[in-house]
């Protein structure tokens, strides 16, 4: 909403700059866009008068002009065929930095002579699209004017109505306001009706749901035309077009009151009734109208339709736009004026299905002054009067404006209960009057407070303490500590947000970058991944490469590997901690951890080998262990992980088939190809959730298990089927003797000679921890029988 | 005696001449082995008289000691050599580079997260979620956003298409609905252990999380996260509000003289609502905190609507209350000084290197924030 501070001042006496009454406003929660001021765009132009104007000697369409300035008397070279002596016009010194050519001004001669400066044309100075000529203002004006004031121009303030007040549509509401914040006082906005001298020839109705209320009047024998320069004024400075006086009057008081309305030229009307009524689909499709701004727009039983010929024609979409058959122009002589009430609902659809946003659908969509309607309509008459002159018929209403809003029963004490500012009841009492609440305050705790007809956002006490509150100013908020209440003993944090923490801050110390990526994806994408049902895809996508949720973190990380390695860094560790979808209930949102490692070191001199699907095992583990899994117990499950790993080397982390906390590998080339990203890659995906909740609660720790005897190492190695997991002999050969080994790890696996056919060598050293005395040759024996034993059943026979 | 003389020279010149641990290992057999020459000596006092062999006696077994003290003192100056000739042969051209080691890094908003929630823990905030897609209900509805209001599409709703219950679900544009879910009154339980429900008041908790809206510019992407912060009690008034705010704003920026106004505003859920500005410096091209004569609008906030109260079953009558939502990656932005939020969301490396911060700087009331 744009407006002027000479408009404003028609509603508000005030002698208040155009800074406090943007700061006002801003306190106020009317908050300023911005102000455009033409005064700081022309700030180094001023008045300045033509006291000599003779010939350039070099140049025949030059001039060599004396004028006096703000800065005293100046030779100033001038290629305008009007620059004159006796001219009064702008001057813009050395230095100053003109708009419409873009150059700032530098001392130099022009053939031969020096220019002391500039004189202005109006497009010069971006005032207007084209001049012929340096500015000729009124020669009353004095030397030195600020050309802003010379020329009339104002600061138009630019601000956000918020949807709760659409009253701030029209000034008049803006003053308001700002009179109850102390800025001025409120000029009088009550109208007087025009009275009818004849009755009006056309005839209204309206048509339940369509229209909540119709009225209208004829004014004959007006003369419509350009309107008044004060009028297209106003309307340019907010960036309105003047079209003709009946049609600027209409814009005016929108702009003015909030009060849209419309004129019709009566003569094109067919008939002698205008019916508001909802569109009507017929047999060949819905109606049409061909609006003012020339298209054309199909009428849907949903929308307000005004039709003359007794209700058969289209010649306006209510409270939206009216038709171009019967709109006003310079040729006008009997003008129909309209002032409806449309509903919010319908005419804020109506505007988004037709894709049309006028400046009467915005007022009608947020709400407009249910008791301004006929007065509207007599303001409108008054200035078609004044303005076009003719002769009003009476005034024709149909149907009812809806109900006034309900009063409301308000104790003066909640302001300060509910904002904390103590604020006098005969304060509050002012405030609200101010704001056009009419108020009851017969008991002293139960006030009754009807809001007036244009703050339909009052529905109830808060609403009241609201007003109250912004209006007396949030400065005085007294900030007053939280109370102390009982904390948690251990941290704010649930289990699941500590892991997501703890998991971030291991990952980055193990050399991964933590990544945030969309939670969308594109729909061929999650389907790669496991995903893509029909329940996660958006229906209103911002584009389709990201318009389905996504089943896995892991496709954000790949792409952005291969969006790196191709601005140049291959090399990535990428890590992501965040939700992904299964379906759209809430369950169905897992929490992830998930990360890639795309190893691309640079060469090194000792031949250092690349990291491999055993490093991100290894970070693997190590982070679960950090986010407390049970490592200990997690089986390896080889070949059951999803179809985007690599077959054979990708594997589960589960404490059964239906515990699965992790899955990782190396990404199955057919994948990566698709993401366009050079292999291999390998990563991990952990599911938060899965992890079971520590059992144990409480801070102190069992004691420590330190044997004083020294541990020792046995070597086995072990012949088994290729296919078999060397990791299930290791567990086997673990669990032959659980008190005494502590560890066993394999340390080499060869295939080849010596080692028959479909089989493999695994060597396995086991660490032999003895608890009460050293062991004996014989004890060691038997602990070796017991491990080849445990190795059998695992299908491990002892290499001989 | 004399031949004693003579042996130990000659020994001493052999001890001193040995070239290498080897050959002093040589000398000292055949000095001090078994059938060495001062062995043999030795082997001679036996035969001696008494006489001969008290002065006999010191005599061999003082060359003896000294020979092997010659020889002890010759060996470790030996050994010292050879070491010193190993290390000499063992030098390593240290300017070569060592295996290079990644450096891992936390993403700005993720530590912006955590350190947003160090402050609210430490005011004895507890931490909340929700889920992402959201029923319009939660949303909306219950957060006094009217149907078909103007506020509803000053949203830029992402929606899923309508289930075959024909309810539509849609993506949070807020984390306001987990509000809802912590005030409800039901006997239900959550649908999944993490997501907030019922809790009896007084509540105090912040809600971090992603949001979603149709939007995608230097300031706004279609993701992005926010903290919503939640407080019921008795007597929960607007000072309150302020005092939490401008505590929590202080604290973050880590500057000292942040300033900051309340400005009225409206939100559909909050009543009376107010917009927070702090005091900024915009002349450089870059936003400063804690410095200038410009105001930088930073959070919505309010006391929480009547009505939402109302919709979760809590008399507004007996409590109120306030909530807040600050914008996380805006409020990193701001402090770290990124320009573009989109950057945040697109995982280049040499971004994540510049603005992302170490495993390390996990914030910490001793320490700081980061």
């Amino acid at each position: 909403m744009k407006f002027t501070l000479s408009w404003l001042k028609d509603h508000l006496d005030t002698d208040a700059t155009t800074a406090q009454v943007v700061t006002a406003m801003t306190m106020a929660g009317l908050e300023v866009e911005h102000v455009l001021d033409p005064a700081t765009k022309l700030a180094p132009f001023t008045v300045a008068k033509i006291v000599e104007a003779v010939q350039h000697p070099n140049a025949d369409r030059l001039r060599v002009c004396q004028v006096d300035t703000v800065d005293g008397r100046k030779e100033i070279v001038c290629g305008a065929p009007n620059a004159r002596a006796g001219l009064t016009t702008i001057y813009a010194p050395i230095g100053s930095y003109v708009p419409g050519l873009g150059v700032t001004l530098v001392e130099k001669p022009v053939r031969g002579v020096v220019s002391n400066g500039m004189l202005c044309s109006a497009a010069e100075m971006e005032t207007a699209e084209e001049s012929d000529g340096i500015l000729d203002l009124d020669d009353s004006l004095t030397v030195g004017t600020p050309a802003a004031v010379a020329l009339g121009l104002e600061a138009v303030i630019d601000f956000e109505v918020t949807p709760n007040r659409p009253d701030w549509l029209g000034v008049a509401g803006i003053a308001r306001d700002l009179s109850a914040a102390g800025l001025g006082t409120l000029r009088d906005l009550s109208v007087t009706p025009v009275a009818g001298r004849f009755p009006s020839p056309i005839s209204v109705s309206v048509d339940g749901d369509a229209c909540r209320i119709f009225s209208g009047r004829l004014v004959r024998g007006v003369k419509n035309g350009p309107s008044p320069d004060w009028l297209q004024a106003r309307l340019k400075a907010i960036g309105l077009r003047p079209i003709n006086t009946l049609v600027d009057i209409t814009n005016l008081i929108s702009y003015d009151r909030a009060r849209p309305l419309h004129v019709y030229d009566a003569a094109k009307l067919v008939g002698t009734s205008i019916v508001a009524r909802l569109g009507r689909h017929g047999l060949n499709g819905d109606e049409h109208l061909i609006a003012l701004d020339g298209k054309t727009y199909e009428l849907t039983p949903e929308m307000s339709v005004i039709a003359d010929a007794d209700g058969e024609r289209p010649v306006g979409l209510g409270g939206v736009m009216g038709g171009e058959s019967t709109g006003c122009s310079d040729e006008t002589t009997d003008v129909f004026i309209e002032s409806a009430w449309f509903d919010p609902i319908r005419t804020a659809q109506t505007g988004r299905t037709a894709g049309i946003t006028s400046d009467a659908q915005y007022r009608f969509a947020r709400g407009v002054d249910t008791g301004f309607v006929v007065d509207g309509l007599e303001l409108a008459t008054k200035l078609v009067l004044e303005l076009c002159g003719g002769e009003p018929s009476q005034v024709v209403v149909a149907g009812e404006a809806p109900a006034a809003p309900a009063p409301v029963t308000f104790d003066p004490a909640y302001v300060q209960q509910l904002s904390g500012l103590s604020i006098a009841p005969e304060k509050t009492r002012e405030i609200l009057e101010k704001l056009g609440f009419a108020i009851d305050a017969s008991r002293a705790s139960a006030w009754t407070v009807t809001p007036p007809t244009w703050r339909r956002d009052v529905e109830g006490k808060a609403d009241l303490v609201e007003d109250v509150a912004r209006i007396a100013g949030y400065d005085a908020l007294p900030a007053t500590p939280l109370p102390e209440t009982p904390r948690a003993a251990s941290g704010v944090l649930t289990a699941r947000q500590g892991r997501a923490r703890t998991a971030r801050r291991a990952l980055a110390a193990a050399g991964y970058n933590e990544l945030v990526t969309w939670s969308f994806t594109r729909n061929a994408i999650a389907r790669m991944f496991g995903g893509g049902a029909d329940e996660l895809v958006l229906a209103n996508p911002m584009s389709a490469d990201i318009d389905t949720m996504r089943p896995s973190v892991l496709p954000g990380l790949i792409e952005a590997a291969g969006r790196n390695a191709r601005r140049g860094f291959a090399d990535a560790a990428l890590f992501e901690v965040g939700p992904i979808f299964g379906g759209d209930r809430p369950q169905d949102q897992r929490l992830a951890v998930a990360a890639i490692l795309a190893p691309h070191a640079p060469r090194s001199w000792d031949k250092r080998p690349q990291d491999n699907l055993f490093t991100v095992k290894a970070d693997l583990l190590a982070l679960l262990e950090e986010m407390g899994a049970p490592v200990v117990s997690l089986q390896t499950a080889q070949g059951s992980a999803a179809s985007w790993w690599h077959p054979g080397r990708s594997a589960r982390l589960q404490l059964g088939p239906k515990a699965v906390i992790a899955e990782f590998g190396e990404l199955h080339p057919a994948v990566l190809k698709a993401l366009d990203v050079d292999g291999p890659v390998y990563g991990f995906e952990i599911w938060v959730e899965a992890i079971p909740e520590p059992k144990k609660k409480g801070k102190t720790r069992p004691a420590a298990d330190l044997p004083s005897l020294m541990p020792l190492s046995r070597d086995f190695a072990f012949l088994v089927d290729t296919a078999r997991p060397a990791g299930e002999l290791a567990k086997a050969v673990a669990g032959a003797d659980k008190a005494l080994i502590t560890a066993a790890r394999v340390f080499d696996v060869y295939q080849g000679a010596g080692v028959p056919e479909g089989q493999k060598s695994v060597a396995v050293e086991v660490v032999i921890q003895p608890r009460e005395a050293t062991l004996a040759d014989a004890d060691i024996g038997a602990l070796s029988a017991k491990i080849v034993a445990g190795a059998e059943k695992a299908g491990g026979r002892l290499r001989s | 005696m004399t031949d004693l003389t003579t042996l130990e020279a000659e020994l001493s010149a052999q001890v001193a001449a040995a070239p290498d641990v080897a050959a002093l290992e040589v000398l000292r057999v055949a000095a001090l082995g078994k059938s060495g020459s001062i062995s043999g000596l030795l082997k001679t006092l036996g035969s001696m008289s008494p006489d001969e062999r008290r002065e006999a006696g010191p005599a061999i077994n003082g060359l003896r000691d000294r020979v092997a003290a010659a020889l002890a003192e010759r060996k470790a100056a030996l050994e010292a050599a050879e070491l010193d000739a190993r290390l000499a042969a063992e030098t390593l051209d240290l300017s070569l580079p060592a295996p290079p080691r990644r450096k891992g890094s936390v993403h700005p908003t993720m530590q912006v997260q955590d350190e947003m929630i160090s402050i609210f823990a430490e005011m004895g905030f507890a931490v909340a979620e929700g889920p992402d897609i959201e029923t319009d209900f939660n949303n909306f509805t219950a957060l006094n956003f009217p149907e078909k209001h103007p506020a509803r599409e000053m949203h830029d709703t992402f929606f899923f298409n309508p289930g075959p219950d024909r309810e539509r679900k849609l993506l949070r544009t807020h984390t306001s609905p987990v509000q809802v879910r912590a005030m409800q009154r039901t006997n239900e339980k959550p649908a999944a252990p993490w997501i907030a429900t019922t809790m009896e008041p007084p509540i105090r908790i912040v809600v971090p999380g992603r949001t979603y809206r149709c939007d995608s510019d230097a300031t706004h992407t279609p993701m992005f996260h926010q903290m919503e912060g939640l407080v019921i009690d008795k007597g929960i008034h607007m000072g309150h509000l302020k005092w939490t705010l401008e505590t929590f704003i202080a604290r973050f920026f880590e500057v000292e003289g942040v300033v900051s106004r309340f400005r009225p505003h409206h939100f559909p859920f909050t009543e009376p609502s107010a917009e927070m500005d702090i005091g900024c410096d915009r002349s450089g091209g870059e936003v400063k905190i804690g410095t200038g004569s410009d105001w930088l609008e930073i959070l919505g906030c309010g006391m929480v609507h009547p009505n939402v109260l109302r919709f979760c079953g809590i008399d507004p009558d007996v409590y109120q209350g306030f909530a807040f939502g600050l914008g996380i990656d805006r409020l990193g932005m701001l402090k770290y000084g990124m320009p573009d939020l989109r950057d945040m969301f697109e995982g280049d490396t040499r971004w994540l290197s510049h603005y992302g911060f170490s495993a390390f700087a996990a914030p910490n009331p001793a320490t700081g924030l980061s």
